[in-house]
């Protein structure tokens, strides 16, 4: 078992996913059964990665390669570092969140709800650990199908439009991707990330691929210009959907970014440093600025995805130049650790955050901040972690949200004290429309009377609700183990940064 | 004199033909209640004739009747395909011809003569031989399209069909003979293929062979269906009864695939540097105008037609590298094409009751409800023909990309991606009418009991789904057919 490690993480979800598909409409609260089943099972053969990857060894781990199309010199290879490791256990732990939150709350065709979970689960991890380049390529496309039809199906009233559009905008970045990569398999007659990593590339080649790469996994981020889906699909998705896109979906984008841009082509990222750090810094300051005015909860804190996210383009990118201008690795190196903890914790952080939209959405149906207020009242307990969570949103030290901002803060700092101002904006920004969100929904008078009959969260929502904030305060007071365990990860990938291939 | 083993050589086609014409004979002499026999047998007739194919197949290239037939691996794989997508054809049209009352031997002895036609067609060695197969297969393909023909719109479809697929073969005819003319200018004139190769080495008329070369190309243009020869194919899809649309968007593909082969590659292969960049610019007009029309349409049939017509411009991407690489991708990516029109015409034809025709794309509101199954199948087969990993139809477009970047055109590459991400909205659009939309007031929509077709169908599109995860052994074997 431990040998496939890796696969039996991909498969166990996807194939579990037939099982619950034909326990059929008949049967839902078996469907429901079989898919948390699986589900936790994913996530216990999750916690084998823990004892199986050896932080301290470094270096990609759990190999698995077999070749899978021998004339196209095509591997099924997988591997693991730490970074990978630490996004799987995230999944699965975010998976098993999901279809405990679905469980009475989608009543509309359940198996077929938990198995487009179970898949996407599945494919997620895959994409977490392909190292074969047209193998990453096609888990990361395959993914856009149970997502697309989780919102088309149980999304909102516009979910068509917003599903749609969510499909068409990433496939659009993705396929530009497939030239670049179609291209360097003509250059090294591999797709192995490994090879393509030690390929020679000119600097205009590798110009052209890093928008190739950029464009894709920008739009994945997302990153300010092209982020315009993120808010519909967010808003439309039914709530695992949101908590799955916003928790693990974004961090392909990121994710991808650290696998392709950095070692493929390290010139033209670092040339283009100063085009996605003021990206990153647009999407800090100015989408915080759109998040504050928004009426929507699920838009709020879609927007404020947009800006957490920033952080960790910025972290990544701030750490080429301060490794490529100034020579300053120990900088980078908290740079490119803030921003990795920035992606963890950003998952925990806005999947919380959804949940908790989604629990009030299930209650009054409604996600206009304005139909709320006084909230707190009828639901003291949901009201505790409510402000929780909206505390770790703003990054609030003690919270997973520090850590990671700070470090990128910091990190910034010593590359130029301007690109730090600027990043710190976040933490008056962010406070302003968290803080403004918490005080618009859940204090004050109850003027809405639907209001007041709002339930209590119940033992399932408290479960959810109490695993998540276990995360968040467990990487906000001792982060120690997840920096640990993406260390040496972290340090080869920045040392990768210095080296030049031209 | 033919010998015997000429005849050998030719055995699939020889027992095809007594085949067919002891279907007819049967036909002829059966109870009209015992009729629904024939589809068994001419089902069996064509698993034979693939069995004979598979078995027979000979270690190497080999030619019979002093090189006007050829027989290679080729050849070989596109006539098994084409024997197995017809076979589809059967088990998905009978349940339609029942409730039709087409049920005849005409449809099934009229299919196989247009198969026998394919056969004849990609294993063409001459001239004479590629028309021969091309009439034999369109004039079947006429008679089709009006099986139905007390109805309006086939014999309309099949008039149209008709007169202008006269007019390209006429130019196909008309180009090979400047060709024909032009091997004699400096040399001697030949009709083979082989001995084509070379003529623009020696000839005294190159201009003469590139007119004729032209001329042949509008006649490959117009049976691939590729822009701007395409005007027949909404019409005729639309218009044929569904399951002959099935086929001509399947089966006479791969025909299709093997004359441009066997003309440009084994005849014109020295003028390749002309007849690249035309095939190129077809390629871009028909991606351009097949994705775009097909937005804005709202007959599934019609929809398809255009689908067709931006498919052959990603083949011809394929063709237009001009390489073994290239042909290898293209045929790839004729068989794929087949394989994913036949699933999704397939899953109209299990919509299809007596009375009621699934050819509106609002006919499949709310399909997930009804009947998920049949649902499940037709996403398979329109993602599949989107492009979207990891099913069939992206690995075959992967492929022609990557041969046009492997020829030096990486803009013809970058055009085709750029489609590609235009026709996936027409796509999605068929998935959101069966997923998202709710069903109709008073929609029956319930796939046919029918056994055999629910059980086939369900293969079929599964295919798609387990070929994308391996695709390597298919892949290597259109390599090997092209000598990589």
């Amino acid at each position: 078992m431990f040998n496939h490690l890796l696969s039996l993480l991909i498969w166990l979800p996807v194939a579990g996913a037939i099982p619950v598909l034909l326990a059929g409409s008949s049967r839902p609260n078996l469907a429901r059964w079989l898919a948390l089943l699986v589900a936790v099972l994913t996530f216990v053969v999750s916690l084998f990665l823990l004892v199986q990857y050896h932080p301290d060894a470094g270096g990609m781990q759990l190999t698995e390669s077999y070749l899978w199309i021998a004339s196209w010199n095509v591997h099924y290879s997988l591997a693991a570092d730490g970074i990978s490791v630490a996004l799987i256990l995230m999944t699965t732990f975010v998976g098993i969140l999901v279809i405990a939150g679905a469980w009475e709350v989608i009543q509309d065709k359940p198996h077929q709800y938990m198995a487009a979970m179970l898949m996407l689960e599945g494919l997620l991890i895959g994409v977490f650990c392909a190292t074969d380049a047209l193998l990453f390529y096609a888990l990361f496309e395959a993914i856009l199908i149970p997502m697309f039809i989780l919102i088309g199906i149980w999304g909102g009233p516009r979910r068509v439009y917003a599903t749609l559009k969510f499909f068409i905008y990433t496939f659009f970045g993705s396929v530009f991707m497939l030239i670049a990569l179609l291209y360097l398999y003509q250059k090294a007659h591999t797709f192995d990330l490994a090879t393509l990593a030690a390929l020679p590339l000119t600097m205009q080649e590798q110009t052209w691929i890093f928008f190739a790469f950029l464009i894709a996994f920008a739009i994945k981020v997302p990153m300010v210009p092209v982020h315009t889906w993120l808010p519909d699909a967010h808003v439309e998705a039914p709530t695992g959907g949101s908590v799955v896109l916003a928790a693990v979906m974004l961090k392909v984008g990121t994710y991808g970014m650290l696998r392709f841009i950095l070692p493929i082509v390290p010139d033209a990222g670092a040339h283009y440093a100063w085009l996605i750090i003021v990206m990153s810094l647009i999407a800090i300051v100015y989408i915080g600025y759109v998040a504050l005015v928004q009426e929507d909860m699920k838009k709020l804190v879609a927007y404020s995805s947009v800006a957490h996210m920033g952080f960790v383009t910025l972290g990544i990118f701030i750490a080429f130049l301060l490794v490529r201008e100034s020579g300053n690795t120990d900088m980078a190196l908290l740079g490119m650790q803030g921003a990795m903890i920035q992606m963890i914790s950003h998952g925990f952080v806005s999947g919380a955050m959804f949940t908790c939209i989604g629990v009030m959405y299930d209650r009054l149906h409604t996600r206009s901040i304005k139909d709320y207020g006084g909230v707190i009242n009828v639901m003291p307990w949901f009201g505790f972690f409510y402000v929780l969570f909206a505390m770790a949103n703003c990054g609030l030290p003690g919270t997973s949200g520090f850590v990671g901002e700070f470090m990128v803060i910091l990190a910034s700092f010593a590359a130029n004290p301007w690109i730090a101002l600027f990043a710190a904006f976040t933490l008056i920004i962010g406070a302003a429309y968290t803080l403004w969100l918490v005080k618009r929904v859940l204090w004050g008078d109850i003027t809405n009377p639907h209001v007041a009959e709002m339930k209590e969260i119940n033992g399932r929502e408290a479960f959810v609700l109490v695993s998540f904030a276990a995360a968040v305060l467990a990487l906000g007071i001792w982060p120690q183990p997840l920096v640990h365990l993406m260390d040496s990860s972290v340090s080869q990938l920045v040392q990768q940064l210095a080296i030049h291939k031209i | 004199m033919p010998t015997l083993n000429d005849i050998l050589i030719m055995l699939p086609e020889f027992y095809l033909v007594v085949a067919a014409c002891v279907l007819l004979l049967l036909d002829a002499w059966m109870k009209p209640a015992q009729r629904p026999v024939l589809h068994w047998l001419s089902i069996a007739v064509l698993l034979v004739a693939a069995y004979l194919l598979v078995m027979g197949q000979p270690p190497q290239s080999v030619t019979a009747f002093g090189g006007m037939f050829i027989r290679d691996e080729t050849s070989e794989i596109l006539k098994v395909f084409a024997l197995l997508t017809t076979a589809l054809v059967f088990v998905y049209a009978r349940p339609y011809l029942i409730d039709r009352k087409l049920l005849s031997g005409e449809f099934y002895t009229l299919m196989i003569f247009a198969v026998i036609g394919i056969m004849l067609l990609v294993s063409a060695g001459n001239l004479v031989t590629v028309y021969l197969g091309l009439e034999l297969l369109s004039l079947s393909s006429y008679a089709l399209v009006a099986l139905n023909r007390d109805a309006r719109l086939p014999s309309e479809a099949a008039i149209k069909y008709f007169v202008l697929g006269a007019l390209a073969s006429g130019m196909l005819l008309y180009g090979m003979s400047m060709v024909y003319g032009a091997s004699g200018m400096g040399g001697t004139p030949s009709l083979d293929l082989a001995q084509l190769h070379n003529v623009m080495s020696y000839t005294t008329a190159p201009n003469l062979l590139l007119f004729g070369l032209i001329f042949m190309i509008v006649g490959i243009g117009f049976k691939l269906g590729a822009a701007p020869f395409h005007m027949w194919i909404p019409d005729v899809y639309q218009g044929a009864p569904t399951p002959v649309t099935t086929f001509i968007a399947s089966g006479s593909k791969l025909a299709a695939f093997g004359m441009a082969y066997r003309l440009l590659s084994s005849g014109m292969g020295d003028l390749s540097q002309h007849w690249q960049l035309m095939l190129a610019v077809l390629a871009v007009i028909s991606l351009a105008i097949g994705n775009l029309v097909a937005i804005v349409q709202t007959n599934l049939k019609r929809m398809l037609a255009y689908s067709t017509i931006s498919h052959m411009g990603y083949l011809l991407l394929g063709l237009a590298a001009a390489g073994p690489e290239g042909y290898a991708a293209a045929m790839f990516y004729a068989i794929c094409y087949a394989l994913m029109s036949v699933a999704a015409f397939g899953v109209m034809l299990a919509l299809t009751r007596a009375g009621f025709e699934c050819e509106e794309i609002s006919d499949l509101k709310g399909l997930n409800q009804k009947s998920p199954w049949m649902a499940f199948l037709m996403l398979l087969a329109m993602f599949s023909l989107a492009g979207v990993p990891p099913l069939f139809g992206f690995w075959a477009k992967a492929l022609v990309l990557e041969a046009a970047i492997h020829a030096n055109m990486l803009w013809l590459a970058i055009v085709g991606i750029v489609f590609a991400i235009i026709g996936l909205y027409y796509y999605l659009h068929v998935i959101k009418v069966m997923y998202f939309d709710k069903p109709a007031e008073g929609s029956v929509l319930q796939a046919k009991p029918d056994v055999s077709l629910r059980v086939v169908l369900s293969l079929n599109a599964l295919s798609l789904l387990v070929l994308g995860l391996y695709w390597g052994p298919l892949l290597g074997w259109c390599r090997s057919a092209f000598g990589l």
